[in-house]
């Protein structure tokens, strides 16, 4: 564990050196961020009616998503991991004393975070003081307040959980861009990146919100906001958790049976 | 040809400090320190000369070949070559040179090499026969017949750079620039790029200023040598005439029979080894011829040589003598 | 002009080696395109306009934007990924060769797989020029190919100006893609959808209103001032700045060396 603190402390350490990246970076989001939701109310001119949220909670939505944008990005991959396994490098790993997708999943999880902490904090800062409806406010009820670290933990969790098996899939492929170039579009897609999930036409919903995309981004997000509570909340809460479980086990199980494709064909 | 006076270059660097704290003040505020990469180096090279440019790392021998290619404005002063001031006139200057960078490639990765050429030549604007004839010329000196219809991935590192000098001396430019051009070569390419060197320069009379840190590249191609240091020109001499002004030390290697060597003043031993000695002769002293009539009458000398000081060793010392 | 061609051969030729690779980043590109036009979908069949526009029209916004964009990210892709000429060093080369900086950089480097999102922007053409209600006149068709035209420039332009801040920082680059990518992210609605002050800023400043907004209004009939059609050409003009301003970053390269 503590060679992941330390991993993670010199991730920051050089993310700040870069100080014009940092400030870029945080105006970049912010921009972005503000165009969505300039765009969001044109719809809302149109037809508040057929807007499946509060605007207000839509900003709200839109704020978190870029704050946190690093934690739930789908186009982040680590690369070292993919040349590793295409060049064979990875049966050296495979003589370490640690468990390799524990391994994978740390150093994605301290990557990510690394990045969020140097971005979110201004972004939301900034967005805190905006004027209502466009800036972020504040949990919509104490409760809401209270499960939302969680979701937002497990969701982090099940996006981790979902990349790892696009990292155990370049076992089984030549090449992993073809595999990474669809998964990263359909998950941006599916989980909301797009737009919004509750954005969906709403014979779509359940199935979205059955299916683990769901539970990435969309989940806290909609509870902060309040979109989803009280019960809902607890079911949605707890369809995360059987997401992470399901998709850490099939992967754990999968890189058993990729490794072991290594070790016996010897790369 | 070349003429350098008095060129001048600073650069300013961002400080970059370690530590939590001193990383977060740099997102507010950040200070420079100003490094003079260059002060007042002046020399003058004569046409189809070849000039040995070596000093150690960060002291200014990239920067100066910058200026002379036309990369870099100096801060002050002036470069004339061959007429023109290579930053003023940069189109026309570089049609004059040929710059061969060590460790960057100039071929393109994926495709034979001779189709890079062909858009070099393209590039160079040359006409069609003189092309043909250079690069015959140069598929023939650089033994590269065989591989330019392999794309520039597949080949040694040896071939490459054999490649990379061809595509330099394409448009048969007048000076040539040799940054590095045996770094990570093994001794056979070494020698042939070396050859090749050696032959450019003394039958096609292209001048040729070639930096490096490999002192057996000095020694077996340039007889003049400038010697930069912390952004000053430190030396500019012939290498024999450094060797000998430097130090007046001999290296004399004897194989032996017959008793013991005799104790010599002027004369040190530095290793003895069943009979196979080496020994430093001090010139200011006695001369070699002394040292060797003096060991001969002592001992059976079988086989013996003289060696100068080694290249290295004069330059490590000249370092030393100059603090850099 | 001839140069110009032997290196589009070249590079392809050298992209060529790398088939499967090459097809899976342009299906990259065409799915991202594909998804950000099924969000636009699922919003029009939730509100059915916007700001007045249908969407059809909106459709042919998207596709000129998406046209321009991936044209000039192919052919001008040199000047996109500049910091890593200067990086690699391959900046030198160039300043050591005896033709023009910009032309060097323009062939250096282009991007085929782009063909992807210009797929994408084929489609919805196809599918909304009989639909959006346009009647197809000689002067509307030239107002679209000159919206596509003066987007390529203005693109182009944005991608200059990203190179010549690189002279300056690296680090704080990717400012720039609000401009460059937000432009081809927002642009697939019309301007005024974003209200008074980006459409104003988007006229004034980086004057892209000029190739997506005011022709476009012309070209669906809600305005009926001929001259807009001709305002993308004098978005172009915006490339003048933006080469002084290459230029003046060069010259600095010249004198810093980094």
């Amino acid at each position: 564990m503590r060679k992941y603190l330390s991993f993670f402390r010199i991730r920051f350490l050089s993310g700040l050196q870069y100080r014009a990246a940092a400030w870029a970076g945080v105006s970049t989001q912010f921009a972005w961020g503000g165009m969505s939701i300039l765009m969001y109310r044109a719809f809302y001119r149109v037809n508040a009616e057929a807007f499946p949220m509060e605007f207000a909670d839509l900003t709200t939505y839109i704020w978190l998503q870029q704050a946190l944008l690093a934690m739930f990005m789908a186009w982040y991959f680590d690369n070292d991991i993919f040349d590793s396994i295409s060049s064979g490098a990875i049966a050296y790993e495979l003589c370490r004393p640690c468990d390799l997708y524990t391994m994978w999943f740390t150093k994605n999880v301290a990557v990510r975070l690394s990045r969020v902490v140097l971005r979110c904090f201004p972004i939301l800062l900034v967005a805190v003081f905006l004027p209502r409806p466009y800036g972020v406010s504040l949990p919509e009820s104490v409760a809401a307040g209270l499960l939302f670290p969680l979701s937002l933990i497990l969701g982090f969790l099940v996006l981790v959980a979902f990349s790892m098996l696009i990292y155990i899939s370049a076992f089984y492929t030549i090449s992993s861009t073809g595999v990474r170039i669809l998964a990263t579009s359909a998950v941006e897609f599916l989980t909301g990146g797009v737009i919004p999930l509750p954005f969906f036409p709403g014979w779509l919903q359940p199935i979205m919100n059955a299916l683990p995309f769901a539970s990435m981004q969309n989940t806290p997000f909609l509870i902060y906001t309040g979109h989803v509570n009280g019960q809902e909340a607890m079911r949605a809460i707890l369809l995360q958790a059987v997401w992470l479980v399901v998709l850490v086990g099939v992967g754990k199980i999968w890189i058993r049976h990729a490794t072991r494709r290594v070790v016996l064909q010897g790369g | 040809m070349i003429e350098l006076k008095g060129i001048s270059k600073t650069f300013r660097v961002a400080k970059r400090n370690a530590g939590m704290t001193e990383a977060v003040k740099a997102l507010f505020h950040r200070e420079y320190t100003l490094i003079p990469a260059l002060k007042e180096v002046s020399f003058k090279i004569d046409e189809g000369e070849m000039v040995g440019y070596i000093g150690p790392n960060g002291a200014g021998k990239s920067s100066t070949v910058k200026v002379m290619s036309g990369i870099l404005t100096p801060d002050a002063g002036s470069c004339i070559i061959d007429g023109r001031t290579p930053w003023k006139e940069r189109t026309e200057h570089v049609r004059n040179i040929g710059v061969v960078f060590g460790q960057r490639s100039q071929l393109w990765w994926d495709v034979p090499v001779i189709d890079s050429f062909e858009l070099i030549r393209d590039i160079y604007r040359v006409n069609g026969p003189s092309y043909q004839a250079t690069l015959k010329r140069l598929l023939e000196e650089l033994d590269i017949g065989e591989i330019v219809r392999t794309p520039a991935r597949q080949l040694s590192l040896g071939q490459r750079m054999r490649c990379e000098i061809a595509a330099s001396l394409l448009h048969d430019p007048k000076i040539l620039f040799l940054d590095e051009p045996t770094i990570g070569l093994d001794a056979v390419s070494k020698i042939a790029v070396r050859n090749f060197i050696k032959t450019l320069n003394k039958e096609r009379g292209t001048t040729v200023i070639l930096t490096t840190h490999d002192m057996s590249d000095i020694e077996a191609l340039t007889e003049r040598i400038l010697l930069i240091g912390k952004g000053q020109i430190l030396l500019d001499g012939s290498l024999t005439e450094l060797k000998n002004r430097h130090s007046k030390l001999r290296r004399l290697t004897v194989d032996y029979a017959g008793g013991s060597l005799p104790a010599i003043p002027g004369v040190k031993l530095e290793g003895d080894l069943s009979g196979h000695a080496t020994l430093s002769v001090d010139t200011g002293v006695l001369s070699v011829s002394e040292a060797i009539s003096k060991l001969s009458s002592a001992v059976e000398v079988t086989d013996l040589a003289v060696e100068s000081q080694r290249v290295e060793d004069v330059v490590v010392s000249l370092y030393k003598e100059f603090a850099i | 002009m001839k140069l110009y061609f032997k290196y589009i051969g070249m590079i392809f030729r050298c992209r060529m080696q790398y088939k499967s690779s090459f097809f899976m980043t342009t299906l990259g590109q065409f799915l991202v395109s594909f998804t950000t036009f099924i969000g636009m979908y699922f919003m029009f069949d939730r509100f059915g306009a916007v700001d007045g526009f249908t969407m059809e029209e909106v459709m042919i916004c998207f596709a000129v934007v998406l046209t321009a964009f991936s044209l000039a990210e192919c052919f001008v892709r040199g000047f996109d990924v500049f910091p890593r000429l200067i990086r690699s060093g391959e900046l030198d080369r160039i300043l050591v060769r005896p033709r023009s900086v910009a032309f060097q950089v323009l062939s250096s480097n282009m991007e085929f797989s782009r063909v992807g999102r210009l797929l994408q922007a084929v489609v919805m053409l196809v599918y909304a020029i009989p639909r959006c209600g346009v009647d197809w006149t000689p002067d509307k068709i030239l107002t679209l190919v000159l919206m596509m035209l003066g987007g390529v420039m203005l693109f182009s332009a944005l991608f200059v100006l990203y190179a010549g801040i690189s002279f300056f920082t690296i680090e704080g680059l990717e400012f720039m893609n609000i401009f460059t990518d937000g432009s081809r992210e927002f642009g697939k609605y019309p301007l005024s959808v974003y209200g008074e002050g980006v459409l104003k800023f988007m006229t004034y400043v980086i004057p892209f209103a000029l190739v997506q907004y005011y022709p476009f209004l012309y070209l669906v009939g809600r305005s009926d001032r001929v001259w807009y059609m001709l305002l993308p050409l004098a978005a172009g003009l915006f490339l003048i700045p933006c080469a002084i301003f290459f230029w003046v970053g060069l010259r600095k390269y010249q004198s810093t060396g980094s």
